[in-house]
């Protein structure tokens, strides 16, 4: 298949010259108009506690508060490109830097995003005083932070990954910083970078929701959006409500795919690796309409000299390095002061929080909240068995029949990016009424998000196992237990670790929120670290905010290095396809 | 293009050497040993060596990749720091960018060099135009197939009009054919007196294509890297196949690649004189396997019984089975370490445990092969005679990989250990179970050497 400089023949016929051109201009004014009157809405004033903006619960507001919420979702995105941009391209090109912003990021990675609400609200209310905007900044930035850690470890992988060849021909042909950056490097990490954006935008709906009407020290905060007219709802007590905002939220998420994922993962195809033409390239109308359109070709060629010039000044600035030669002796010195450095500085951190809390609340919290992360840590492992004996199976059989996965691939990715905490309200009044203790009833809470990704990892698995591995079984005639003990589960393997970690991850993410739940005044509560570290952030209490956080981010962490490293190691060795 | 002096020096490496950092500090490994090399203008020289002979990393060192550890490379008399402007280099896997199109590729090089967007296209253009590319401009390089592939990628380098055009086994990625037809042009391209760059360097481990391309042929030696000796191919160009005189360079060439002891005088009348058992290593662990397959050596040996009453020509066993020196070379050493087989001046010979081996049963072979490699496998006999001083006879495996980091890199120790277990296990001589990492001696052994009284 040849590129055509102009639009196929059947592209032509298929939209005749101009309905092309005016869909995406009457595209590009809706969307613009939108953001406008979205955006107004960011400006008004705001003094807490008296006034403080309200949640009309009649279902016509939503789709205001849903665009408001999108418009929040977009910007944390936006925001965590840049970032994944700059924090990926200073730790892959500074070998000293690398060695502290990569655990920096594996830390950062396993800390409770909603442990840090309480931190962020009240700085940013702070910075700006008198308008929403705080509060806007808050939200957006527990978005940012729940996604941006996985993109930057992306497109850092992808930096370090560069083919050699590519890179050698790239400095043969003095290519300067600035062109090596956007025609080599970005390049090779997009299709990575926006994988991984579009999963962690899936997983931001539920921290959108969760940020947008919370209570830190002492206060409620209302942000208007999706998840603070679900808020309303609940203490409203009204069902119907909560029916419309999940239908909204449901609607909203297959908009977004379908007008913004699709059409640029269509459009990343090009930058694969593989110097071959794949066989089943990605499709979205959206993108179709774009390249038969002539506006975006016509304004591409008009801005080409602009383009050329902000290049060729920008290459100027980044002049390729010709340094080759480096004394290596003095290189080794200069790295042990600098491992000193940072050894004292660890060493200094871990006194000073050793200290605070020691000094504030004792080694018996410590104590307390060990137990408590056991407690939440029992729930994560019961979570994970059910739903591995659950969905695996399911998984498996749709993924060895292909067109029942491809018909149900979309809709499992689909409920994993639907935000859990639309459907707590219903599963709360349910544990109520059937007088279901919540410390049982918060793992289905927990459930509700993570097991998604546990099938569908499961699907993946069995799609992986060659055909003829499955042929084979059949004929030396495998079944049921044996087939699943020597052809399944070591096949399936490594998906479902990286099942497992996500899961387990989004598990203990969403504990603070599913450890705690309430319906009108009714609230129900469980033991865990999840519910301390709700209660903390609830009234203020930053020695045990500080405390839960670290606490469960060293379980986290724990459990990474201790079990899911090891599970990966044996995957990718013994266990590899 | 400048007017052509001869023999002005355009690019010189004055006593390179180069070492890489051991993993873990365990000191450096000697990649390149003292090496001097001078391309002069209007020639093409190839650099000709067998993998871990460092002939990648000493072009890498001459277009400024990557500095000597000692020595300098002077380009146009100037010495040289960071990448040499001098050189365009043609890659073995391509190296194209999967997201631009042919001509963008093309013009990569001229945007780095700030020319202008309209110059750029003319001159990427007639570049594409040279390598027989036309109509292909707006393809990306997926669409094409790796002949037209490497086409893009010498036309990229052809555009910037290098004074000397580097390639690193440009052909060794392509299938024989269409290595052979791009060869050709290439070639046909150099006689033609049009080429866009005044010299070519050339790396190669293919003996044919270097003789068939190359004024000149730089043999290099493995572990470290060095300069063996030249061979000068004084044949009119373009070098005829059919040339009694060319099958006599590359059969002096095979000799001389098959015998590292030999000294390259570059005489090629005078037979090379018959390769002396090389004196037995130090350490049993000093000493290196060819990392070959039983199933490749006796392939090899039945092949050769078959068709030839178990004598052959190496040029022609080479040039039946499409085989590469890196691919033959060490089947042949193999075959001749084994006492398989005799190789001297370009013809192999089987030796009787060599005719037997290769066709007698499965079992039987496994006998025969057993006791050549206890009698010429220094390496094995030590690793067994190990696992019977241990009373459960077993060992880890790290044991022998630390004993052979002391002679070889790491990743050569892991390959070493890796054939060793590979020979040691069809020979029956002892078991590894990978997922331990241990190597064992089999039950029947282990019974025996328990009834021992320690």
């Amino acid at each position: 298949m040849l590129k055509r400089t102009f639009p196929s023949p059947e592209a032509l016929r298929r939209l005749p010259f101009g309905l092309a051109d005016v869909s995406v201009i009457l595209g590009t004014l809706v969307l613009l108009a939108l953001v406008a009157r979205l955006g107004a809405g960011t400006l008004i004033s705001f003094h807490p506690p008296d006034i403080v903006p309200s949640i009309d619960l009649n279902p016509h507001h939503l789709p205001y508060y849903a665009g408001r919420s999108t418009l929040r979702m977009f910007i944390a995105l936006f925001c965590s490109t840049v970032f994944t941009l700059v924090y990926g391209y200073i730790a892959a090109h500074s070998r000293r830097a690398a060695r502290v912003m990569i655990p920096l990021l594996d830390i950062l990675q396993s800390v409770p995003v909603l442990g840090f609400l309480s931190i962020t609200v009240t700085g940013f209310i702070a910075l700006f005083p008198g308008s929403l905007l705080g509060l806007e900044a808050a939200s957006v930035f527990a978005i940012f932070t729940s996604q941006v850690w996985n993109m930057t470890f992306s497109f850092y992988q992808s930096l370090r990954t560069v083919p050699n060849e590519l890179s050698e021909a790239a400095t043969l042909y003095q290519l300067s910083g600035w062109q090596r950056f956007t025609k080599l490097e970005v390049p090779s990490a997009t299709i990575g970078l926006l994988w991984n954006a579009m999963m962690s935008f899936g997983g931001g709906w539920f921290f959108v929701a969760a940020s947008e009407a919370i209570s830190v020290l002492n206060q409620k905060y209302t942000l208007p959006g999706i998840g603070s007219y679900l808020a309303a709802a609940i203490v409203a007590e009204k069902p119907a409500a909560l029916g419309w905002a999940a239908l909204t939220i449901a609607i909203v998420i297959i908009l977004v795919d379908q007008l913004f994922w699709r059409p640029l993962i269509a459009w990343s195809d090009k930058f694969r690796m593989e110097q071959s033409a794949s066989a089943e390239a990605p499709e979205s109308w959206v993108y179709d309409l774009l390249k038969a359109a002539r506006i975006p070709r016509l304004m591409g060629n008009a801005l080409t000299p602009i383009s050329e010039t902000t290049n060729r000044f920008l290459s100027a600035l980044t002049r390729p390095r010709s340094t080759l030669t480096m004394d290596t002796s003095r290189q080794t010195k200069d790295d042990r002061v600098y491992t000193l450095l940072l050894l004292l500085v660890i060493g200094a951190l871990a006194v000073w929080t050793l200290h605070f809390i020691l000094t504030t609340v004792g080694l018996a919290e410590v104590a307390k909240t060990f137990g408590l992360g056991l407690l939440t840590f029992l729930r994560v492992t019961v979570l994970l068995i059910v739903a591995t004996v659950i969905w695996t199976p399911v998984g498996v059989a749709i993924g060895f029949n292909p067109k029942l996965a491809r018909l149900l691939q979309p809709v499992v990715l689909f409920l994993a990016s639907f935000p859990a905490n639309f459907i707590f309200p219903f599963a709360t009044l349910f544990f109520i009424q059937t007088h279901i203790s919540l410390n049982w009833g918060s793992i289905v809470l927990m459930a509700l998000g993570a097991q998604w990704y546990i099938l569908f990892n499961s699907i993946a698995g069995a799609q992986n196992i060659p055909t003829d591995l499955r042929e084979m079984a059949a004929d030396v005639g495998l079944k049921g237990w044996k087939r699943w003990q020597k052809l399944i589960i070591p096949g399936i393997f490594s998906s479902w670790v990286t099942g497992g970690i996500t899961a387990s991850g989004g598990a203990w993410n969403a504990s603070i929120i599913s450890e705690i739940v309430s319906w009108g005044q009714s609230t129900l509560t469980a033991t865990g670290l999840g519910s301390y570290i709700a209660q903390a952030t609830e009234v203020g209490d930053w020695p045990r905010i500080t405390l839960g956080i670290a606490m469960m981010s060293l379980f986290v962490v724990g459990l990474n290095r201790l079990f899911w490293r090891q599970l990966y190691h044996l995957a990718e060795t013994k266990y590899h396809l | 293009m400048k007017p052509m002096l001869a023999n002005e020096s355009l690019i010189a490496a004055q006593h390179v050497s180069k070492s890489f950092p051991l993993p873990e500090g365990k000191g450096e490994h000697l990649v390149l040993r003292e090496v001097s090399l001078t391309v002069r203008s209007g020639e093409v020289v190839s650099l000709l060596g067998r993998s871990g002979s460092g002939k990648s990393t000493l072009l890498r060192i001459m277009a400024g990749l990557i500095p000597p550890s000692q020595g300098q490379v002077f380009s146009n008399g100037k010495p040289l720091r960071g990448a040499n402007h001098d050189v365009a280099m043609v890659f073995q896997s391509f190296a194209l960018l999967p997201w631009l199109t042919v001509q963008e590729n093309v013009e990569l090089g001229l945007d780095a060099r700030g020319v202008h967007r309209e110059e750029r296209r003319q001159r990427a253009l007639k570049a594409i135009d040279l390598v027989g590319l036309d109509g292909f401009e707006s393809a990306y390089p997926k669409e094409l197939s790796g002949g037209m592939k490497q086409r893009v990628g010498f036309a990229r380098a052809f555009v910037l009009q290098p004074q000397v055009l580097f390639m690193d086994e440009p052909f060794s990625a392509l299938d024989v054919l269409t290595a052979e037809n791009l060869r050709g042009e290439i070639d046909d391209l150099w006689n033609a007196g049009t080429f866009p760059s005044q010299s070519i360097l050339i790396v190669t481990h293919n003996i044919e294509e270097a003789v068939f391309l190359a004024d000149r042929v730089i043999i290099l030696g493995s572990n470290p890297g060095r300069i063996r000796g030249e061979v000068v191919i004084d044949l009119p160009r373009s070098h005829d196949r059919a040339h009694p005189h060319f099958k006599e360079l590359v059969d002096y060439i095979y000799t001389a690649m098959t015998n590292p002891e030999l000294k390259v005088t570059g005489a090629v009348s005078a037979k090379l004189p018959v390769s002396t058992p090389p004196v037995a290593p130090v350490s049993p662990y000093a000493q290196h396997l060819p990392h070959v397959r039983v199933g490749g050596i006796s392939g090899l040996l039945e092949l050769i019984v078959e068709s030839t009453q178990g004598e052959a020509d190496v040029y022609q066993v080479a040039d039946r089975l499409r085989l590469t020196v890196d691919d033959l070379l060490p089947l042949l050493e193999a075959a001749d370490l084994l006492n398989f087989a005799e190789v001297t001046q370009g013809d192999i010979k089987l030796t009787a445990s060599g005719r037997d081996f290769a066709t007698t049963t499965i079992l039987r072979s496994k006998d025969l092969f057993r006791q050549q490699i206890l009698e010429h496998v220094p390496m094995l006999v030590s690793m067994v005679q190990t696992l019977r001083e241990k009373r459960n006879g077993s060992m880890r495996a790290d044991f022998f990989l630390d004993l052979l980091d002391e002679h070889f890199p790491h990743e050569e120790a892991e390959r070493q250990f890796a054939t060793a277990v590979d020979w040691g296990r069809y020979a029956e001589l002892f078991e590894y179970d990978a997922s331990e990492d241990r190597i064992y001696l089999p039950e029947s052994v282990t019974a025996v050497s328990s009834e021992e009284p320690s």
